[in-house]
């Protein structure tokens, strides 16, 4: 499961989290945590501060694909690890390289492997 | 530096961190490389020859002694995120960049104390992921981009938007640990003292204060760095004071310092220019003539000038304390006074939602929305470097940075997509904050002379910038010329004596050793 169900109420969440452990695959675990920490915070969905409708990095990919695809990533399933390197070690727009000492190449195949996950 | 003794350090390095933590490869070292440098692509940008990234205070301490002995120049990097004022790039071409990142440890949060002591990976983000699952009391002050180091924050001189005496970050720093050029280690105040349990209580420690020797320095990596932090409070108030005419700018600032001073409120301070941030919230126009700037009140019927403080603590305190704050300004004619914000904490989703994360001490990523699609129109810049200059906390120093540099802007044709000219991170001065758009075609070269310019033009007017991008480090600390550069002679005279080789952080913030002093202003390559 790509995300979990943000409207349920915390209890239930804690439960779908529970039992969504006990079964996630241990790589897609991981990639979710990696990118709740390292890339939701401009690639998220949700609003942004200061009622901004869209995070910095959704809210570019928007623009950037007018339509065509999504602007959030955890909506897009085209996003094997060679395609998520190239970004993350190269950098692009005004996302600067991220460092194998911040984010290992295991780190970036897990990431994969979430966003890979059916929404 | 010849190549079997690089190579033979390298190999060193290797044995102190382990392979796979030393990069030497044209793609791993394209990730150390400043992504918003004004030098992008061309032959003088700064880049590093290699990374190293050790995991604890030995394997820096190794590390910094196989340079020594080898007078392999290096650039200690503590997350490396300090875009628009360097990245993870070094300072002089060829130097091995130290990457502190993986020393990401919490070493402790002493709630009573109400202080932390953090290795210099720890992100903000890291550290509020820390203070939440543990259940901590305390609130940290973070900068706008919420992936930046505690300690390489602190040392780069970086703001938050929370408490005085907390929000400068460098401010709320109580002991370090540095490795010295020689290896060994060296802990400041109380730290010094062997078996001490006050370390994050009393910073002087015995003699001269040496905290200072490692803000923006070249005479240590820091290792471990402890900070005083904020007891969350109860809630939190904004209000905002308005005024309608030029002239009344003199007393708003003059009243507001005042009432800040004597603590009558405790958060960052806002002041600005409803009329002149109508076109854009983020980018004060140039201030007219007071005629005009009152033709234009009068007509749109926005305010002039507002000041907006901010106040933390108990609901009944904060509330009084407004009412105070308000009544010091009650007789100026046309006053307007608004409550802005207020909320209870802890913050509640609803809250979390409308609210600007770091004025409650939350890390976000969301001041990148102003490079990647700005106020507007969509403002596809490469990055950007900030403009950062200290200028008298007044209304005419307002009014004069203002003017000062809009008018050479607009003469040497500098795009600037942030522009506030009284930014109160610091609660005794103003800094003049701009952001200056970079672009990797080939744009950079007319933008270094303008800004080099300005830096020249500022420093005229008696206003020098407190942190630059390491391309204007030489001009800036050519501005701090009193008594023939004596500032720069004693750091470089400090420089040569704890660190006689030259190796940590060459040329940073224009500070040379002695062995690549030839290389300020020109730059080079060890």
């Amino acid at each position: 499961m790509k995300y979990l169900a943000i409207a349920l109420p915390l209890s239930a969440l804690a439960l779908t989290a529970s039992v969504s452990a006990q079964d996630e695959d241990p790589q897609v675990a991981h990639g979710r945590q990696v990118f709740e920490h390292m890339c939701a915070p401009c690639h998220g969905q949700g609003p942004g501060d200061d009622g901004s409708e869209m995070l910095p990095g959704t809210a570019a990919l928007t623009e950037k694909y007018a339509g065509s695809r999504p602007g959030a990533l955890e909506l897009r399933n085209d996003l094997p690890a060679p395609v998520l390197s190239l970004f993350v070690r190269r950098g692009v727009g005004a996302m600067s390289p991220f460092r194998a000492s911040e984010l290992s190449d295991e780190d970036i195949a897990a990431i994969a492997a979430y966003l890979a996950e059916p929404d | 530096m010849d190549a079997a003794t690089f190579a033979d350090g390298l190999a060193a390095m290797r044995s102190a961190v382990g392979d796979e933590w030393v990069f030497d490869l044209p793609a791993d070292l394209n990730t150390y490389r400043d992504f918003y440098s004004v030098l992008w692509g061309e032959p003088e940008e700064k880049v590093a020859s290699a990374a190293v990234a050790p995991a604890n205070v030995e394997e820096v301490q190794a590390v910094v002694r196989v340079a020594n002995e080898r007078r392999i120049p290096i650039y200690p990097i503590s997350t490396g995120r300090n875009l628009g004022y360097g990245g993870s790039a070094p300072v002089l071409s060829g130097s091995v960049v130290v990457d502190l990142k993986r020393m990401n440890r919490v070493l402790e949060v002493n709630e009573d104390n109400c202080s932390a002591l953090v290795e210099p990976g720890v992100s903000f983000f890291d550290m509020y992921r820390h203070l939440r699952e543990s259940g901590s009391k305390l609130m940290m002050s973070v900068p706008d981009p919420g992936w930046g180091s505690l300690v390489g924050n602190a040392l780069d001189s970086g703001g938050g938007y929370t408490v005085s005496g907390y929000r400068g970050h460098f401010e709320a720093v109580c002991g370090i640990e540095a490795v010295m050029a020689d290896g060994e280690l060296l802990r400041t105040g109380m730290g010094a003292l062997p078996g001490s349990e006050t370390w994050q209580q009393y910073r002087m420690g015995i003699g001269p204060c040496l905290d200072g020797m490692f803000r923006q320095s070249t005479l240590g990596v820091v290792t471990k760095m402890g900070f005083w932090m904020f007891p969350t409070p109860e809630a939190w108030l904004s209000g905002s004071v308005s005024v309608l005419r030029y002239e009344d700018l003199e007393e708003l600032v003059r009243i507001a310092n005042e009432l800040e001073y004597g603590n009558l409120f405790n958060g960052m301070p806002g002041f600005g220019s409803p009329v002149l941030t109508r076109e854009n919230p983020i980018a004060m126009t140039m201030i007219p003539e007071p005629e005009v700037m009152n033709a234009m009140v009068q007509e749109s019927g926005v305010p002039a000038w507002s000041f907006s403080p901010n106040f933390y603590g108990p609901e009944r305190v904060i509330r009084e304390q407004w009412a105070y704050v308000k009544s010091r300004f009650e007789h100026i004619p046309g006053v307007q006074f608004a409550e802005t914000g207020f909320v209870d904490l802890p913050l509640s989703p609803e809250d979390m939602e409308r609210i600007h994360k770091p004025r409650f001490g939350i890390p976000s990523l969301e001041i990148f929305s102003v490079g990647s699609r700005g106020y507007g129109n969509f403002n596809p810049s490469d990055g950007h470097i900030w403009f950062s200059a200290v200028i008298p906390r007044s209304g005419q120093g307002i009014i004069d940075a203002n003017r000062v540099m809009r008018s050479e802007c607009e003469r040497l044709g500098l795009d600037l997509f942030m522009f506030a000219p009284a930014v109160t991170c610091w609660t005794r001065s103003f800094v003049l904050f701009a952001a200056v758009p970079v672009y990797k075609d080939g744009r950079n070269a007319h933008l270094r002379d303008a800004v080099r310019e300005i830096i020249r033009t500022c420093a005229e007017h008696g206003w020098g910038e407190y942190r630059c991008p390491p391309a204007f480090m030489d001009d800036v600390m050519d501005a701090y010329s009193f008594g023939d550069h004596k500032l720069r002679r004693v750091n470089e005279a400090i420089k040569d004596a704890l660190d006689p080789n030259g190796i940590i952080s060459a040329g940073r913030y224009g500070v040379w050793p002695e062995r690549y002093r030839h290389m300020r202003r020109t730059g080079g390559e060890a």
